[in-house]
């Protein structure tokens, strides 16, 4: 039998992106095998949503005369997206404590095409898991149209990637998925109850004001609310203010896709250190 | 042609703990190597430098003509590795795990199928390729782990312990398997092993203790610095053939339990000399050569069970002492 003799070419740009693409791939699949678990993700944004929209809506009406569960649909997708994200960059810390990692370090390719690799992997599970939540926006009265639609796309996506990379930078140096799950929720929670997922910014307490806004999921789900809310009446006093100024949209996407790439910036250069 | 490997003067300490004290070591294109030693004397941490996941703390390393530190890519791209414990992915299938290694090391595209074919025929897996990793036992997915480190045509395969945990059928069918490969690619082979049985079947090996070389060589030369053959035989009459060895060949018989032994060189060449000229009926002869046991005997002054009880002792100890300091 002959030999197919291989011969690996010397690396280049072209080989670190075929690197980036494989590992997308890979955790793509491992995602997509998974559907239990997409399942379960799935299942707590239902309960926010309806449970505690309607619970919440029928009685206390903090929105004013928009329907609560239109206010909270843009927090409900975030956080379906920002839980999944998570656990899918913990998946660092699980090839690591399984001994995949090795597979990967002692391959010809830069660690920062690895941990790109991991970050599009994580933002596309998100995506998928924020897709979904999107997908029944018209059963809780969300006015639907393509611009809509296509809007809140794009803003999962920034989103998704920016959510990944900070959890690859907590990922990156833990060595337990205990130890990573432990900090994840001391993380995932103040998070979530600080972005105004659940409640909109007026008449804060100036200690919570601040809060919210050095919080980064806040930039992320004020633009996604202003796309659903769009064509209410009011709808403005909702969103974000910096004082009197009203954040413009591209600039609250733009610190959002920021935060993600100075956290994935400094995560690949601690992976980088690591063995 | 350049040596496979070629290491000068390694060393590597971690803190205060030496793993590796000065090692200088060739290894020619093509042959099988074996390193041998107790856990803890300092293999693993070579194998890691020679990989480039570990840095050297003085000395230099070449691995397929390239410097281990300086060209750490050039390295990566030569090299094959199957570690102790497995790296592979459970929740792929075993061709997924292989194409996932042909992207990451940029295999040309139309190369892959071939390539992945092949490799997975020599480990004997070509019909479980579509089978999840999860389902594999033990032997296959360190088959597949060859298969994997192959993918690439690395000019040097280092496999880290690769019968280790593994039953003796299995053992002896990844060797077959490393055998055939040597006769199918041109490749170098270097392996660390604590078990002296498998030594056997290095071309050459070092043995490591305490992070130095102290023998290398093949593994008849190792045996025969160590001493002669023993010859055990039984004859008709002990008395007389007792004589007749020392009148003819000048050698002295030692008696036991109706047996003689005597100690020569070159067993077997003497065997037909003593049937022709002891002049004594000869009823049953064994040949018995020093095993690597002695050898590893005779240049650490312990059995290498010892030596790995003393490891795991003074590691031990180790932690105790880091608790103490801690607390």
């Amino acid at each position: 039998m002959d030999v197919a003799e291989v011969m690996v070419p010397p690396r280049t740009w072209r080989a670190d992106l075929r690197a980036i693409k494989i590992v997308w791939q890979r955790d793509v699949i491992r995602f997509w095998r998974d559907r239990p678990r997409i399942i379960a993700s799935a299942l707590q944004p239902m309960l926010y949503l309806f449970v505690f929209g309607t619970g919440m809506g029928a009685g206390m009406r903090p929105t004013g005369a928009l329907d609560l569960r239109v206010f909270l649909y843009p927090g409900v997708m975030a956080m379906a997206t920002l839980f999944t994200c998570f656990f899918s960059a913990g998946s660092i810390v699980w090839d690591r404590e399984f001994g995949f990692m090795r597979e990967m370090l002692v391959a010809p390719v830069r660690r920062g095409s690895i941990m790109i690799g991991k970050a599009l992997g994580g933002a596309t599970a998100g995506m998928t898991q924020g897709v979904i939540v999107l997908a029944i926006g018209p059963l809780v009265g969300v006015p639907f149209s393509p611009v809509l639609i296509l809007t809140l796309l794009v803003e999962l996506m920034i989103l998704s990637f920016a959510i990944t990379c900070i959890g690859v930078l907590v990922a990156v140096r833990i060595k337990s998925f205990q130890a990573f799950m432990a900090l994840v929720q001391i993380i995932i929670m103040p998070m979530f109850f600080l972005s105004g997922a659940l409640f909109p910014f007026r008449n804060l307490p100036t200690w919570l004001e601040v809060a919210t806004h050095l919080d980064p999921l806040t930039y992320a789900v004020d633009p996604m609310r202003r796309a659903v809310l769009a064509h209410i009446d009011g709808s403005e006093l909702l969103s974000l203010h910096w004082g009197s100024w009203q954040v413009p949209t591209i600039l609250e996407l733009a610190i959002v896709l920021g935060t993600g790439i100075l956290a994935l910036a400094i995560a690949a250069r601690e992976f980088g250190r690591s063995e | 042609m350049a040596p496979a490997v070629s290491v000068r003067d390694l060393k590597k300490s971690y803190g205060e703990l030496e793993a590796v004290r000065g090692i200088d070591l060739e290894v020619e294109p093509g042959e099988i190597f074996g390193f041998l030693g107790p856990n803890g004397a300092g293999k693993s941490t070579t194998i890691k430098i020679l990989c480039t996941l570990a840095r050297p703390t003085g000395g230099s390393a070449r691995v397929a003509g390239h410097d281990v530190v300086t060209e750490r890519d050039e390295v990566r791209r030569h090299i094959g590795l199957v570690f102790q414990d497995t790296t592979l992915d459970d929740y792929l299938t075993a061709e997924q795990n292989l194409k996932f290694h042909a992207e990451l090391y940029g295999i040309p595209a139309r190369m892959v199928a071939p390539r992945l074919q092949q490799v997975m025929e020599l480990v004997a897996l070509w019909d479980r390729r579509a089978s999840l990793v999860q389902t594999f036992s033990g032997g296959m997915k360190r088959r597949l782990e060859i298969a994997r480190g192959l993918m690439h045509s690395p000019r040097v395969l280092f496999l880290d312990e690769p019968t280790v945990g593994l039953d003796p059928q299995t053992r002896s069918s990844i060797w077959s398997y490393i055998r055939e490969l040597r006769q199918r690619e041109q490749i170098t082979i270097f392996l660390t092993t604590h078990y002296m049985d498998e030594a056997e079947y290095c071309d050459r090996i070092a043995i490591i203790d305490a992070g130095k070389i102290v023998a290398l060589g093949t593994p008849d030369d190792l045996k025969a610095k160590v001493g002669k053959d023993r010859i055990q035989l039984t004859t008709a009459d002990d008395a007389a053939a007792t004589a007749a060895l020392a009148a003819k060949f000048g050698l002295e018989a030692a008696r036991r339990d109706g047996q003689l032994t005597i100690a020569v060189e070159h067993g077997e060449q003497f065997v037909p000399r003593l049937f022709a000229e002891l002049g004594v009926a000869i009823k049953s002869i064994a040949v018995a050569r020093p095993s690597l046991d002695d050898v590893f005997l005779a240049y650490t002054g312990s059995t290498i069970r010892d030596a790995e009880a003393t490891a795991a002792e003074q590691a031990g100890m180790g932690k105790v002492a880091a608790l103490r300091r801690r607390g």
